[in-house]
């Protein structure tokens, strides 16, 4: 190592691809002071463009996930289901998808095939077509094997206004199903953990359950699916951007066995675990059961169920524990790190 | 499920929570400690504080291998992270302890060698995979951890893998318990002992402290109901004037400890003086590498480390000894927070500072 560097300069850390507490001030100190605008400042996962009569959601999301195969799905399927999930996080019917590939130099055709195959497979099933593309190769080194980078259009429709800025007191929190697999699966495979080996990512398109939650209950406040930074990091987001106070029950936020049984061993909070098939949505309390009854229907909301409520009060959110204490839900901090003893 | 929620269950919670009321009321204003880090993330993430009655209060201890690591560890740490062929392997709480002045997260983004592994064979494997590169682990841990140190290092040797060593900063929890027992400034009425390093130990090196100082001993688990279970054990020896070392978490722990984890400590390990942040240096205390090992020792590798600088302003000291909450602190979550940890205590999953930004800021 040279003398020569200042080592001083501040510089990006893994810590800032975490989804907490860094990941944020990144965004909100140095990427967004340049770029400005009303419809960005939301920090929703899609932006709404107005264009006569229609409004167009418009979103883009980045995948740099390691492993690249992992045990429930791949890099491609979370590139496309990822995307179409920030387009039904407002309320959008997707419409079309664009793809662009980093590739690093030396990657196995045949790994590229089987991802390009995997995202053909998840764009078929969601009826979301890939439309347009790119395709850039980088010397070894310069890349991690492959990124891929999707952006997403869809149609936002009539009487929809979904924000994260709307969650008022009296809100119901639903949650879809259990929590914490996709980020179990992938520390397992990153690990060899084997005991979680029947842990599988979740991943999923879920702009079809939006859809029937939209037909049960149009006025949803607010949705947003808890990826990086778990279910901690979306509660965190929706209490401070509508400016409320969120509480949940532990003993009732479904995770599996498995899943729970992972993150005792390594130490981490399962809250802070990211989850790619899974929805919160804070709905007006009138309409929790009968929007909570449609995703039942859904396969992918079987599991759905009311964790908690919005109330009057700072922006924070409180667990009820299991034995009857209260605890604040915090962001998590830097990477998911395994304890010590 | 099996060896969880049974041990958060509501109900049994609940009675437990009234004993605990029960005893109390028979009693002054009592001081416990909980020794352990992971005590500590329990008792904060279960919200137990909170379930107490007034006149019983938990302090939080030393017993977080990474806040009582002092910063000339991880200067070394760093020292070494720079140097050509060398590796740098270590548990993840490690990476955000700031040093004098880098950390190893910053020295990783800078491009120097330093991996994250989840148990010391890990290491092992990286140096089998990088025969011409020096690893060097860090050897963090109290006696829970230090066999699987010891035994890594008599696989490599065993093994001949001559490119294996360790820092070693290894720690023993009893000496920690009599410095602190007999500080002016504290006046601790139980401890609440540390369950992984009675699987490891035993009950016996709490002897001391209930038959030379009066102090009652519950050896406890990790689960809120171990937890609880725990607190109702000391209160009633301090309702009933005893002082012994009693054991709350037998589905673990014997009296005798692990024979085969104390047989590696003794084959690998000498007891020596070693330096705690907030406690200075304790006789005994630390565990440093057999000279008959020293090729696996890394403390024999001569490089230039910074000098030693202390935060300003950073009551790590205090809050490892009980003696002020992270509340107390003036840096606490204005200067010090986990995205920018002054004292080690922000950092560690088990640090107190970390438990109480996490879980325990104004709820109400």
């Amino acid at each position: 190592m040279g003398g020569t560097l200042n080592r001083r300069a501040p510089a990006i850390l893994l810590d800032h691809g975490s989804g907490g507490r860094a990941s944020r001030r990144l965004v909100e100190e140095t990427i967004l002071p340049h770029l400005r605008n009303t419809l960005l400042d939301r920090l929703d996962d899609a932006a709404v463009l107005s264009l006569d009569a229609a409004r167009l959601a418009f979103t883009t999301d980045s995948y740099v996930v390691d492993p690249i195969f992992f045990p429930g799905g791949d890099i491609g399927m979370l590139a496309v289901h990822g995307t179409i999930n920030d387009l039904a996080m407002s309320g959008a019917r997707p419409v079309a998808l664009s793809a662009g590939f980093i590739l690093e130099e030396g990657l196995p055709l045949a790994d590229l095939d089987r991802i390009v195959a995997s995202m053909a497979r998840a764009a078929a099933n969601a009826g979301v077509p890939i439309v347009t593309g790119d395709t850039k190769v980088v010397a070894r080194g310069a890349a991690d094997k492959i990124f891929i980078n999707t952006a997403g259009i869809g149609l936002v429709p009539p009487g929809v206004d979904i924000s994260g800025h709307h969650g008022r007191p009296g809100d119901a929190v639903i949650l879809s199903g259990p929590i914490a697999e996709h980020g179990v699966a992938i520390l397992s495979k990153r690990a060899g953990l084997s005991f979680a080996s029947s842990c599988k990512s979740d991943t999923a398109p879920l702009a079809a359950l939006v859809a029937d939650m939209l037909d049960a209950c149009p006025a949803i406040h607010s949705l947003r699916d808890p990826t990086r930074g778990g279910l901690a990091a979306t509660l965190n987001e929706l209490a401070s951007q509508s400016r409320v106070r969120i509480e949940i029950d532990e003993a009732v936020i479904p995770i599996s066995d498995a899943a729970a049984s992972a993150c005792e061993m390594l130490g981490i909070d399962p809250l802070h675990l990211a989850n790619e098939g899974v929805l919160v949505a804070l709905v007006p309390c009138e309409h929790a059961a009968g929007v909570v009854n449609a995703m039942h229907a859904n396969p992918l909301g079987r599991h759905a169920r009311v964790i908690g409520k919005v109330l009057d009060g700072d922006p924070l959110v409180v667990m009820r524990t299991m034995v009857g204490g209260k605890r604040i839900v915090a962001l998590p901090s830097g990477q998911p790190l395994p304890r010590i003893c | 499920m099996r060896f969880l929620d049974e041990f958060r269950a509501p109900d049994a919670a609940q009675g437990m929570i009234e004993r605990i009321h029960r005893l109390a009321a028979r009693c002054g204003d009592v001081t416990f400690m909980e020794v352990c880090g992971t005590h500590t993330m329990s008792v904060y993430r279960h919200g137990i504080r909170r379930l107490l009655p007034p006149n019983v209060r938990m302090l939080s201890g030393p017993g977080c291998p990474v806040c009582v690591t002092p910063n000339t560890f991880l200067d070394r740490a760093v020292a070494l992270a720079r140097l050509r062929h060398f590796i740098v392997a270590t548990f993840g709480d490690m990476m955000r302890v700031p040093g004098s002045s880098s950390s190893l997260r910053e020295e990783k983004a800078w491009g120097c060698d330093v991996r994250v592994v989840y148990s010391t064979l890990e290491a092992l494997a990286i140096a089998r995979e990088n025969p011409t590169r020096q690893v060097v682990f860090l050897g963090v841990g109290f006696e829970t951890t230090a066999p699987t140190i010891g035994a890594a290092i008599l696989e490599a040797r065993a093994t001949h893998v001559r490119n294996f060593s360790v820092l070693s900063a290894a720690k023993l929890i009893p000496p920690a318990m009599a410095a602190l027992v007999a500080h002016p400034a504290l006046r601790i009425h139980g401890f609440l002992c540390p369950g992984h390093v009675s699987v490891v130990m035993g009950t016996e090196p709490y002897e001391f402290l209930a038959r030379d100082h009066g102090v009652p001993c519950v050896v406890a688990g990790f689960e809120a109901l171990d937890i609880l279970q725990g607190i109702v054990m000391l209160l009633q020896q301090v309702v009933e004037r005893r002082a012994e070392v009693e054991i709350a978490y037998r589905r673990v722990v014997s009296p005798r400890g692990n024979p085969a984890a104390r047989r590696i400590l003794g084959d690998v390990f000498e007891a020596s003086d070693s330096t705690w942040r907030g406690l200075g240096v304790l006789p005994r205390s630390g565990l440093c590498i057999k000279p008959e090992l020293r090729d696996h020792d890394a403390g024999r590798f001569e490089v230039d480390v910074e000098p030693t600088r202390e935060q300003a302003g950073c009551d790590c000291g205090d809050v490892l000894r009980g003696i002020k909450t992270p509340f107390d602190c003036k840096l606490f979550g204005k200067v010090c927070t986990p995205d920018d940890p002054v004292g080690a205590c922000m950092v560690s999953s088990e640090g107190t500072c970390a438990a109480a930004w996490r879980y325990g800021r104004d709820l109400e």
